[in-house]
């Protein structure tokens, strides 16, 4: 179906938020995905899953991470601008989810842009004022790199059971006081919620970074079943 | 990049799937023609290159490969023994 971009926005760098308006999308559960197709004058056609960075509800909005030899990512982050239309599919995903009725503490899990179907569900506790207490533990390279770090500071400032604890593993401002390292057993163990809690937990990142987080969790006495997790990588169906 | 960097899980194909059989098939029970593990769509091993390979992630059996060119695509399901499908 056809989307047309209606804003953008810089979030780091190399991050761009695009809020696309689509007059027959059919609404979104917080976690899910769509895929963006780009067709070459030549017919080339290239295709690329992203998630949707929106709570359900709201304008459907996707957050792109500019992958340096992507095919999608360089144009979206680097090119639509407002007006430009696009050809998305979906929504996609029943499983990679969280409706906000459920009882159970959450814990989320990102490395770098891996929050952004976390944001949606962030964004979903918010707006729906879900009570379920949710924790965000989030991994960056430095703090430049920190997706939606306002809108996080702000929700967790709510005091209303939203907690982000944040995690910089390449370079750290001076007056840092969060953690400084890799996600690992270690650092789980001080943010996650007692397996005895039956929390639910979401882990988004890199192949690289789901395993370690998965790893950690499972060290800690979590069931596999327990852990939802998607990975992404510069190849995409 | 290693081998590994390139496995993703069966969110990756959600879109595919939904393309190809016409429902979302992330939550769908796919039994491994190996080991007989259940695991949901989702949940299973997914590695991208010139084809689409699925793996069983407790055996690493091959359970689906897809191909695709701008024609047509191949499916081939020989290591899946089953795939319950729910509306």
């Amino acid at each position: 179906m056809a989307a047309e971009v209606a804003a953008v926005r810089q979030e780091t760098p190399k991050v761009r938020t695009l809020e696309l308006a689509a007059p027959d999308w059919p609404g979104h559960r917080a976690g899910q995905h769509l895929d963006v197709r780009l067709t070459a004058e030549d017919g080339y056609q290239a295709q690329r899953s992203y998630s949707i960075a929106s709570a359900p509800g709201e304008e459907l909005a996707l957050t792109v991470e500019r992958l340096d030899d992507g095919e999608v990512s360089p144009y979206l982050v680097d090119e639509a601008r407002e007006g430009d239309m696009l050809e998305v599919r979906g929504p996609i995903g029943g499983y990679f989810v969280w409706d906000g009725d459920e009882p159970e503490p959450v814990l989320l899990v990102a490395g770098g842009s891996g929050v952004v179907p976390l944001m949606a569900m962030a964004r979903h506790r918010a707006r729906t004022r879900a009570t379920a207490p949710m924790r965000l533990l989030l991994s960056s390279r430095t703090l430049e790199d920190v997706i939606y770090r306002e809108e996080l500071d702000r929700l967790a400032a709510a005091g209303d059971g939203f907690a982000v604890v944040h995690t910089l593993t390449r370079e750290q401002p001076r007056d840092w006081t969060g953690y400084s390292r890799r996600i690992d057993r270690d650092l789980l163990a001080e943010v996650a919620w007692p397996p005895s809690e039956s929390p639910r937990v979401y882990v988004c990142g890199s192949t690289r970074f789901v395993d370690a987080a998965a790893d950690g969790l499972l060290e800690l006495g979590y069931e596999a079943e327990s852990i939802r997790t998607e990975r992404f990588g510069a190849t995409g169906s | 990049m290693e081998i590994r960097d390139l496995k993703l899980d069966g969110n990756a194909i959600g879109g595919l799937m939904l393309e190809l059989v016409g429902s979302d098939m992330t939550t769908t029970d796919c039994v491994c023609g190996g080991c007989g593990a259940h695991e949901e769509m989702a949940r299973l091993d997914v590695y991208v290159g010139a084809g689409i390979v699925v793996r069983c992630p407790h055996c690493e059996a091959v359970m689906i490969r897809i191909v695709q060119s701008r024609e047509r695509t191949w499916l081939d399901l020989s290591g899946t023994a089953s795939l319950e499908l729910t509306p």
